[in-house]
């Protein structure tokens, strides 16, 4: 079988930094693929890649056979995208949201209504579609984004710490969709988080990247073998250290994970 | 099309939630007018030069599209730090026409706002020379701020932050509106402050205005078009190249 995605010996530097270095693994089609990593390791340059919003320094990524740099605009097509922080614009309407993504991703009128109608009553949030999305909860958000991201029919989707901030009812429940999607549509999913838990009981394979280079991967049992330990947490641990690491962040994003901290830590 | 539509047609609906914004955007201006246009239309009229109240309404609504249009840009700033902007880039969907779309919402609120303006200067007594001319003005006003909100656009695409960004628009947004003409005549006044204006692509916009609602000009109407359409081609580039080199 071919994979869907597909990174060849991706390098990208920041000046001196070399923020992912030398990067090479393949995900297949309909797998659960989690990618973990201390802050800063690169898991999010890595999706940034993917999604082409970030240029690779070296190295080649296919998605579904689509070079993503050479075919910017026809590997656009193939993913969808649940961002860390969220991506809506809060003075539309959860239906305008919808619909302006429908528009950007070329979707016709007549099928846009119906998939927007059918997604937005998966994520419970039918009721509430005419309500400008200032008002949403952190969890209404991330569960009308992730509506948003499939709303095109993806073939992978990818999520980038998708449960950060949300308790664990709405966890929970994220999840359940997120699997039902890759049962039923045979979706890809790729994802990072900071839950171990989560990759362990949802993930397919898992891949581990620690400053820039992938330190492991496999199934979760292959993680747990290969480092003698009895869970995922500990494996991690093992193989990334339990230094606290700094992160080197865009001027943009170091502000809102600054934001995030104190609200975290409050 | 329809992705620069639904672009335009998003700003449309932001414009209209936004409220009292709307209102108190034209409260400067209209400040402006009022107390400039009456304090001074004696003396100016003393003076020879007709009704000051007359002079003064293109280049107030010159001020009103500037003052909206140059701070455009601000709502490139929102969508970087409130996260949309990554959705239209990770878009299957040009820049060009992401930017396209914005300015064009922009522009389109920047002509409300002047013509909000118009037409309080009529109840006020402002006489408009010929209202077929009225059609011209409109599509210079269009042009001016399409202009100024492809300037400001492309500054908030480079710009990651809203001090930064303030501090830019408000260097230039004052000596452009001062040094314009646009509350004075050009001539008489001292030759390194003529030249000053004759650079400054706002002085065109106004004096453009000023012909075709009193008919009056300083610089000639075609030479006011012709340096207001390279300003806006030059610009509309600027902002477009900016928008491409963006990542997130």
């Amino acid at each position: 079988m071919n994979p869907i995605i597909s990174v060849h010996q991706v390098t990208k530097t920041f000046g001196k930094l070399h923020a992912v270095d030398d990067v090479n693994f393949t995900v297949g089609e309909g797998e659960i693929f989690a990618f973990l990593g201390p802050n800063g390791a690169g898991k999010s340059t890595t999706i940034k890649m993917l999604t082409t919003l970030l240029l690779p320094s070296a190295g080649s990524m296919h998605l579904a056979g689509i070079d993503v740099v050479k075919e910017q605009a026809a590997a656009r097509k193939i993913f969808g995208i649940v961002f860390q922080d969220p991506s809506l614009d809060g003075d539309l309407t959860a239906f305008e949201n919808m619909e302006l993504h429908g528009v950007l991703y070329g979707m016709e009128r007549k099928k846009r209504g119906a998939r927007i109608e059918e997604l937005v009553k998966l994520v419970e949030l039918w009721d509430r579609k005419d309500t400008l999305v200032k008002t949403f909860s952190g969890g209404m958000k991330r569960r009308l984004e992730i509506a948003r991201g499939l709303l095109h029919h993806p073939k992978i989707l990818f999520l980038d710490e998708p449960t950060l901030g949300l308790d664990a009812q709405t966890r929970n429940l994220l999840w359940a969709y997120i699997r039902r999607l890759n049962e039923q549509e045979g979706m890809t999913i790729f994802f990072t988080t900071h839950y171990l838990a989560e990759a362990e009981s949802i993930a397919d394979r898992i891949a581990i990247i620690d400053h820039g280079k992938l330190v492991a991967m496999g199934t979760a049992d292959a993680l747990r073998q290969k480092t003698g330990t009895d869970n995922l947490e500990s494996a991690y641990l093992e193989l990334t250290g339990s230094q606290v690491r700094d992160e080197t962040l865009s001027s943009a994003d170091s502000k809102r994970e600054m934001i995030r901290r104190v609200i975290v830590n409050r | 099309m329809e992705t620069i539509y639904i672009l335009w047609l998003r700003q449309m609906k932001k414009y209209r939630r936004s409220g009292l914004r709307m209102v108190l955007s034209v409260i400067q201006p209209l400040v402006y007018f009022l107390a400039l246009g009456f304090g001074f239309n004696a003396i100016f009229q003393q003076a020879g030069r007709g009704s000051y109240i007359q002079f003064i309404v293109p280049g107030v609504i010159a001020q009103t599209i500037l003052f909206t249009s140059i701070f455009w840009g601000a709502n490139i700033i929102f969508d970087k730090q409130f996260g949309f902007l990554k959705e239209t880039l990770v878009a299957p969907v040009s820049r060009t026409k992401v930017m396209l779309g914005g300015a064009l919402g922009g522009a389109t609120i920047g002509v409300i706002q002047g013509l909000v303006l118009f037409i309080i200067a009529l109840i006020f007594g402002f006489h408009l020379y010929s209202w077929p001319a009225l059609l011209l003005t409109v599509l210079l006003m269009s042009m001016l701020s399409f202009a100024m909100v492809s300037f400001s656009s492309g500054i908030g695409a480079v710009v990651n932050d809203m001090p930064s960004f303030m501090a830019v628009t408000n260097f230039l947004v004052v000596p452009l509106f001062f040094l314009s003409g646009s509350m004075f005549p050009l001539d008489n006044i001292p030759g390194v402050m003529k030249a000053i204006a004759s650079i400054n692509p706002l002085s065109y916009a106004v004096d453009a205005m000023r012909a075709t609602l009193i008919n009056q000009s300083h610089f000639g109407l075609p030479v006011d078009f012709a340096v207001m359409t390279g300003t806006l081609v030059v610009l509309v580039v600027f902002s477009i190249y900016r928008f491409r080199r963006t990542e997130a």
